[in-house]
């Protein structure tokens, strides 16, 4: 066993990144066929429509670790299934709000319209926010005591 | 013994396969270390890496494994599932699993091709490895759904790529539907003059197949009409098509033309689109002698009659009774179904006017190359004579190549045609009027059958060629008439003044000003310079990602007269294949209710873009209807008692993958 303990490694950010299969997936393959290079940080989980994104999917990704959730949909008027993207835009608004009750910084979510076309969007977006989210440094979620000595002050 | 079940049973361990796709992976990922890792994870029976999987052996090993050590499910992590998710479900197939008991990882597009850390690289790997070694052992067993396919195809677009994939499919039997947007088919093809390298006349090999089309019993053309709906699925498509009005009964027009010469307006005073208004028309006109149908347009924006009211209608006089001019004629709306659609919607040619120092619009002198190509034209609106704007026939010619492409103000890309036109626009000027031509080029390229050889010839015939940008066009300063075409000779190293009586702006091809509003008509993707996306450039590359929609010709990109017609033939064979195997397979995604769980609080049905939702009274149950489901889990995220599933996209595998990638040490 080594005695001193090792250097802190530097945060890196972990996002989860919840791609619809029609735009911002295939951007972010088109970035791989362009070549494009951003930062590491992002996990992809693909799902059809950006409105089956699940605000429990998002809570559950905050729960578990991630410092960013990342949502990509089809810019408005081009979802693949007509109307997705809006609902999805509804639901992260209101979830903004409860993360936000909930201590969670506003940029630790975002929802972004990316084409098929926009691998360039995908590369500025994910550096974009990996930077945002290094500098909120990791995500420390209150433990409940934290939250009743918080209430009850005021 | 027991038949190993087709559908297995849930039971067996996961095997992953880890592809080098030779360096691509493999260059930026430990492969080894990732198959190492994978091994170790739990449920993982065997874990491979292989410099090809998706190759004949790299398969093997799959359904090898699944037969010999009782696999249960698979995880290939290699490219986008949009290139082999269908080759490795199949795999897993013929090995004896359900194909969905797979899952694929993206290596390659996601990770190796976008990162530069080989650590951060391979630990990204390792995490959506191990988030889909969790997700897949949820996988459920899945059929796909068949549907079957209506055998009548639409195609868009009567170009030369929609006349050529009308044909191909019409003479194999099948029903084809024709729309075209103008009076006539034959979209630009029927414009150009000779076609390089061979000079053979474009009417000449159009012509026909125009007649051809019309005549076909297996074909309905519509022209002057446009695609306005389009509902429905792969094989059950209905498409609203909008006719308009010509004004002419197009069944009772015989097209002998006599109401054009009987026109009140004596004399041709509107500018002619077809001869790009080089030309000039009557209010009443047929596009070009060739046009098919043989049927005569009214322009409401230019007849007397609809716009006072007071014409003597001397071409409702002429037609007798024959009563093939109706001024009431409305608008009609036509609704057909079809399995597969074709897009052939063309290009447009870039507009000279955006590169104001080339002075196209300010100086007579200066013409677009399609301009040119009417000019030398026998039919042309000067009957092939070469004549400038003031009469005078040219001595000096300037040709200016890309203009509007490889230009980073413009377009960045090759526009592919315009070195050979402006090479076969050089012959023909040089053979019409014996000027001296000057080509002033970027680089030139010819890589086709025949080109390299075409160039030769025409650099023999004495034309010029000065390697450099033209700059500026200006009037020559005393008074000549002559425009001066600066340009830096970058193979001399000096700036050449060239004074020339014509100028010819090499235009490139760009994607049609309405391509967005036509790409959301049919639910398809356009690329970054805006032509159509085809699904793959080599694997499907006449495919859309919408399946039963195929492309065809200039909207998915530049490309000359024999790839187009050889990419129609292409998007018609895919037709063909569908419509042949009469029934077609859709992803098994869909959302299901679970009835004992649902509230009926009807939160879903709203929801549903495609009315998919009902709500049972009797069960006050919510049911979705398969057919119509199209897949997206919009209902799935919003059911508040976690009633609504989706088949692929089940909940507890997206936890799981959330979990997965976020589970590392």
């Amino acid at each position: 066993m080594p005695d001193a303990t090792p250097a802190p490694r530097k945060f890196e950010p972990r996002i989860v990144a919840f791609f619809c299969n029609w735009c911002t997936y295939l951007a972010a393959d088109l970035a791989g066929t362009s070549r494009l290079k951003y930062a590491p940080n992002t996990r992809v989980i693909r799902v059809m429509c950006s409105g089956r994104v699940d605000p429990q999917f998002v809570l559950e990704a905050f729960a578990r670790g991630a410092d960013g959730v990342l949502i990509g949909g089809c810019p408005p008027g081009d979802c693949h299934y007509q109307v997705g993207n809006y609902k999805a835009l509804r639901r992260f608004r209101l979830l903004r709000r409860l993360l936000r009750e909930m201590g969670i910084e506003e940029e630790r979510l975002r929802l972004e319209w990316i084409s098929a076309s926009e691998a360039d969007k995908v590369k500025a977006v994910v550096n974009d926010m990996v930077e945002k989210v290094r500098a909120l440094g990791p995500l420390r979620l209150k433990v409940p005591e934290e939250v009743f000595a918080e209430e009850v002050a005021a | 013994m027991q038949e190993p079940k087709r559908n297995g049973n849930g039971a067996g361990g996961v095997g992953v396969y880890v592809c080098h796709c030779g360096t691509n992976i493999a260059g930026i990922i430990d492969v080894r270390e990732l198959a190492a890792y994978a091994a170790g994870l739990p449920g993982v029976t065997v874990a491979r890496e292989y410099k090809y999987v998706c190759s004949d052996p790299g398969q093997e090993f799959i359904k090898q494994d699944i037969r010999a050590l009782g696999l249960g499910r698979v995880v290939v992590a290699a490219c986008s599932p949009c290139l082999h998710e269908k080759t490795f479900r199949r795999a897993t197939e013929q090995g004896g699993l359900n194909p969905f008991y797979f899952q694929m990882v993206n290596l390659r597009e996601h990770d190796s091709w976008v990162h530069t850390d080989r650590e951060a690289a391979t630990e990204k790997a390792k995490d959506l490895v191990r988030a889909a070694v969790r997700r897949v052992r949820l996988h459920q067993p899945l059929e796909r759904r068949r549907v079957p396919i209506d055998p009548k195809v639409l195609v868009v677009g009567g170009g030369i790529a929609g006349i050529h994939a009308a044909l191909t499919l019409a003479n194999a039997g099948k029903k084809v539907y024709l729309v075209e947007r103008e009076p006539t088919i034959g979209g630009h093809m029927a414009q150009f003059d000779k076609t390089f390298p061979t000079l053979d006349c474009a009417a000449c090999i159009l012509t026909p197949k125009m007649t051809a089309v019309r005549s076909h019993p297996n074909i309905t053309l519509w022209t002057y009409s446009e695609v306005t709906k389009v509902d429905g699925y792969v094989g059950n498509f209905k498409v609203t098509v909008k006719r308009k009005p010509r004004y002419i009964v197009e069944e009772l027009c015989l097209g002998c033309l006599e109401c054009i010469e009987a026109c009140v307006y004596k004399q041709a005073k509107v500018p002619d689109e077809f001869n790009l208004g080089l030309g000039k028309r009557k209010p009443i006109y047929l596009p070009f002698p060739q046009a098919v149908p043989q049927v005569v347009v009214i322009d409401p924006e230019t007849c007397i009659e609809f716009k006072s009211g007071k014409c003597k209608k001397t071409c409702v006089e002429v037609c007798g009774d024959r009563l093939a001019i109706d001024f009431k004629q409305q608008e009609r709306i036509e609704e057909v179904e079809v399995g597969t659609i074709i897009l052939a919607t063309g290009f447009q040619p870039f507009d000279a006017r955006r590169i104001p120092y080339y002075g196209y619009g300010t100086y007579p002198g200066v013409y677009t190359a399609l301009e040119v190509e009417r000019l030398v034209n026998a039919a042309g609106p000067t009957g092939g004579e070469v004549l400038l704007r003031d009469g005078h026939k040219p001595r000096t010619i300037g040709i200016i190549h890309c203009v509007g492409s490889r230009d980073e103000h413009t377009h960045r890309y090759c526009s592919r045609v315009c070195c050979m036109y402006s090479l076969k626009l050089a012959h023909l000027l040089k053979e019409k009027t014996d000027a001296e031509v000057y080509n002033f080029y970027i680089d030139i390229r010819a890589p086709g059958k025949a080109f390299e050889e075409f160039y030769n010839r025409v650099a023999e015939e004495g034309t010029h060629f000065i390697r450099g940008k033209v700059a500026d066009v200006y009037p020559e300063p005393n008074g000549t008439g002559r425009l001066v075409l600066q340009a830096e000779d970058t193979l001399l190293g000096l700036v050449r003044r060239i004074p020339v009586d014509m100028v010819v702006l090499a235009t490139g091809l760009e994607a049609r000003a309405d391509a967005q509003e036509v790409r959301r008509l049919f639910n398809i993707t356009c690329s970054t310079e805006g032509f159509f996306l085809e699904r793959h450039p080599k694997l499907a590359p006449v495919n859309t990602f919408t399946d039963g929609i195929f492309l065809a010709g200039c909207c998915q990109g530049p490309k000359d007269i024999p790839d187009t017609v050889a990419q129609a033939g292409a998007a018609a064979a895919e037709a063909l294949a569908l419509v042949d195997a009469q029934f077609v397979e859709l992803e098994p995604n869909t959302a299901y209710v679970l009835e004992e769980e649902c509230s009926g609080c009807k939160t879903c049905v709203p929801l549903c873009p495609y009315s998919a939702i009902t709500f049972v009274e009797a069960k006050k149950k919510a049911e979705i209807n398969e057919v119509l489901c199209k897949g997206c889990g919009v209902c799935v995220a919003a059911c508040p008692s976690g009633s609504i599933r989706q088949n692929l996209f089940e909940d507890a595998q997206i936890f799981e993958e959330i979990e997965g990638v976020l589970a590392h040490a």
